[in-house]
């Protein structure tokens, strides 16, 4: 977002444009790892969605689809909660984007 | 209207608190957010201590909300929700509401440093007075947001910048207040839960949101920055908190007590302790007394709480 | 018709609030000013209001209370004094820098410590900086006047900043005195209805409220708030203008009392004006040149107006009932000073601390003052330059 001048910001320094931090990707804070998604070993549970704290668990119709890189911060919980054994969530090494 | 607990149905929902905030990675707020923020159908306006959910979602001019969300001061959400409440009274009443006559629930979010400390008093005043808010503590035991100093939830033994394990004095030495029982106190509803539990929490927001009055709940939240613990076990944690009896899933209702959760089996507090960087000092050969006593008082004061269910 | 009424100046602000019948009113207790919340609560228990009204159990919640009901765009009372605003402190900032129009009837009292509970300025002096719009009365008339204008002034869209109304604590409080109370509908009419710049509560378009700024932003938002109070002193001016149509009382920035060819003046604020214009007669009787302004708004700063009216002056005393310790005299004196900085006609400026604590300041003591003014109007020497009136040495 442009910053803006004093002329142009909302009175009582409100702020209007609600939900706009999806403007910001938080996937830059991973430090090396990221979580993977492994589709044939996942029952579809939804602990990882229901666990994540970036809302970067992507479900569709009930169903685990895949992992928003957009706003991961790579904590691995989604990693830990998943029952399945093996785990259709596993961290791996991940080439930083520097 | 009861909403299913269900995760396939929650899922559905519209997220309220987006992807893009600032909070730790790790953190257990957000998970806590995603329960208490799907637990109504009527629309929510949040209202937020200072502390590290207000400045981590808040940041201008971003914002992780997409519900009304006021934040004023650090010790006052009490104070401002009532006051946004006593505003939706009176407009209400004169017809005079935006948007044309609704429900509308308020739901004021605190730390713990916003609320079992400087933000008691203005908490104790909304609930005595009776207005219809619901408080939610998000407690991380430790006021997280400037460092991770100690406040009146931090447990015993733990090692604070303001209580640090030293040479000489090894950590906090006085027991967390019981606010969930001073809360009781007020004649509300009052619970404590935890985010490792989502279901017992967001039955317990459900319950909240519902009633007409104050109603207040208190919820562990891993930090695994102040916690010194690893990102990943912050649920696994809370889970252990809840099994070994530090942190008891109950509600009052009406005065009466009801623990929703007895642990299945046996687990002693050190598998709380062990894992947080928090509490290694009490490990150290010298130190047995500290997680005696800790031990000690964890089961006092669930028996306690067991001899309470049966009055 | 206007009704004659005799009121002391809690019942006459009470009066105007049970007639404007604000949304909320969140309120603490606190000597002199509790009377104001007690007849409130009375007109409601009664069924003559149909205010939302609300105890906190402190004066910081009251002001937050205040800033939750305003955001939520409702119209919102509070009164207090001294302790009480001083312990709003940080909420004022807050309520003037998010824009929230909240009217406060101060009963203007000391500051501990000691603690006193006797008239002075310093609690509204204090909050000078706060982003507040102040105005201060001479007598229950005003008191009434001044807080059914400031709902107009406060909740204007170009201002949308709080304001507080002082009248002296005790003094003015719990004096009664003889005035005119105005019609419930006339008065009803005359303040109009809230349309506010936001609501926390139009959840059809959600805002967020009390963002966090980093060192990108602060200052931006700084600059902006102010703006509302740049805009206040012709919204005071036209909200004056229509109060005078209405019920016939004028009112200004300040009050010019025999100012039209006086050569040395007092400058002051609230009660003392009274006691001050019977000494002004009475030297204008023996023929000596001396004039009165009486300053009703404070904040904004009538700097401009004041400074055309005093620059051809000899001498000026500003009688300050507050301190500023380690200042160069007290905040009106200080003001008043740099209001005429520029000018190159501009008389000799002393100041005088009185009445703190409720201390009297009687006709003698004006009089001495004038006597001073006079002197260094005719010697060209200024002498001390801060006075203390009627304290013991």
């Amino acid at each position: 977002m442009r910053k803006m001048g004093w002329k142009e910001l909302p009175p009582g320094a409100i702020n209007p444009w609600v939900g706009n931090f999806m403007e910001v990707k938080t996937g830059s804070f991973r430090g090396g790892l990221k979580p993977v998604f492994h589709e044939e070993h996942c029952i579809h549970c939804l602990f990882c969605w229901v666990f994540c704290p970036d809302n970067a668990i992507i479900v569709k119709e009930g169903k685990m689809v895949g992992i928003n890189y957009d706003y991961c911060k790579g904590c691995g919980i989604c990693t830990v909660e998943c029952p399945t054994s093996p785990k259709s969530l596993t961290m791996e090494k991940e080439e930083l984007q520097l | 209207m009861a909403i299913r607990a269900r995760l396939k149905d929650l899922a559905t929902l519209d997220d309220k608190f987006v992807s893009g905030h600032g909070l730790c990675p790790g953190c257990g707020i957000p998970l806590m957010l995603r329960m208490v923020l799907r637990a109504t159908e009527h629309p929510i306006v949040a209202v937020n201590a200072t502390g590290c959910l207000e400045v981590c979602s808040s940041g201008f001019p971003y914002t992780a909300w997409k519900i009304p969300w006021m934040h004023s001061a650090f010790e006052n959400a009490g104070a401002t929700a009532a006051g946004i409440e006593a505003a939706y009274k009176a407009l209400k009443r004169r017809g005079k509401l935006p948007g044309g006559d609704k429900k509308i629930k308020i739901v004021a979010f605190g730390g713990d440093g916003g609320t079992y400390d400087i933000g008691l008093q203005s908490l104790s005043g909304a609930m005595e007075r009776g207005h219809d808010i619901v408080y939610i503590c998000y407690d991380n035991q430790s006021y997280a947001n400037t460092g991770g100093q100690r406040s009146g939830a931090t447990p015993y033994g733990a090692s604070a910048t303001t209580s640090p394990a030293g040479k000489k004095i090894p950590g906090k030495l006085q027991w967390r207040k019981n606010l969930t029982e001073i809360m009781a106190a007020h004649g509300i509803y009052a619970a404590q839960a935890s985010v490792s539990h989502w279901k017992d929490l967001f039955m317990k927001a459900q319950k909240a949101i519902e009633i007409d009055g104050p109603a207040f709940i208190n919820v562990l939240i891993p930090c695994p920055t102040e916690w010194k613990t690893k990102p990943e076990d912050g649920v696994q944690l809370a889970k252990i908190a809840v099994d070994s009896k530090v942190w008891p899933l109950y509600e009052v209702e009406n005065g009466k007590y009801k623990i929703n959760y007895y642990p299945k089996k046996e687990v002693d507090v050190v598998e709380w302790l062990k894992p947080q960087g928090r509490f290694a000092h009490m490990f150290k050969p010298g130190n047995e007394w500290m997680i005696e006593e800790y031990r000690k008082r964890v089961n006092e004061e669930w028996e306690r709480l067991v001899r309470l269910t049966k009055l | 018709m206007a009704e004659r009424r005799i009121l002391n100046g809690n019942a006459a602000i009470a009066e105007a609030i049970r007639q404007i019948n604000p949304d909320v009113v969140a309120a603490y207790p606190i000597t002199p000013s509790t009377a104001i919340v007690e007849y409130i609560a009375k007109f409601v228990a009664d069924g003559l209001m149909t205010t939302e009204f609300v105890t906190p159990e402190s004066e910081h919640s009251a002001m937050s209370m205040c800033i939750g009901s305003s955001a939520a765009g409702a119209r919102v009372f509070t009164a207090t004094a001294s302790q009480g605003l001083a312990l709003m402190f940080e909420m004022l900032y807050i309520a003037s820098s998010l824009r929230l129009p909240i009217v406060a009837g101060i009963a203007n009292r000391a500051l501990s410590a000691p603690i006193n509970i006797h008239g002075d300025h310093s609690d509204t002096m204090g909050a000078r900086d706060s982003g507040w719009i102040q105005i201060y009365s001479e007598n229950s008339q005003e008191a009434y006047d001044n807080v059914i204008q400031a709902f107009r002034i406060g909740e204007h869209r170009d201002v949308s900043t709080p304001v507080m109304v002082g009248m002296d604590g005790f003094i003015l409080s719990h004096a009664v005195q003889d005035m005119l109370v105005e019609e419930d509908d006339k008065v009803k009419a005359f303040v109009r209805e809230r349309n506010p710049l936001y609501s926390i509560l139009d959840v059809d378009n959600p805002i967020t409220v009390g963002p966090i700024d980093f060192t990108d932003y602060y200052f931006e938002h700084k600059r902006s708030q102010f703006v509302g109070m740049e805009n206040a002193p012709e919204v005071i001016l036209e909200v004056a203008e229509e109060f005078k149509k209405e019920f016939g009382r004028e009112y200004g920035f300040f009050e010019l009392y025999k100012m039209d060819d006086a050569e040395v003046a007092i400058v002051l604020l609230g009660s003392t004006a009274g006691t001050a214009k019977e000494v002004v007669d009475e030297l204008r009787e023996k023929g000596r040149k001396v004039g009165l302004v009486k300053i009703r708004v404070y904040r904004p700063f009538p700097a401009k107006e004041l400074a055309d009216v005093l620059s051809n002056l000899k001498a000026v005393a500003a009688l300050d009932r507050a301190a500023s310790p380690g200042a160069v005299g007290g905040p009106l004196f200080t003001d008043l000073r740099a209001s005429l900085y520029e000018y190159e006609k501009r008389p000799i400026i002393v100041d005088y601390i009185y009445g703190l604590g409720g201390r009297d300041i009687a006709p003698k003591h004006i009089a001495e003052v004038y006597e001073r003014l006079e002197k260094i109007a005719a010697t060209g020497e200024r002498g001390e330059l801060i006075g203390y009136i009627n304290l013991r040495e």
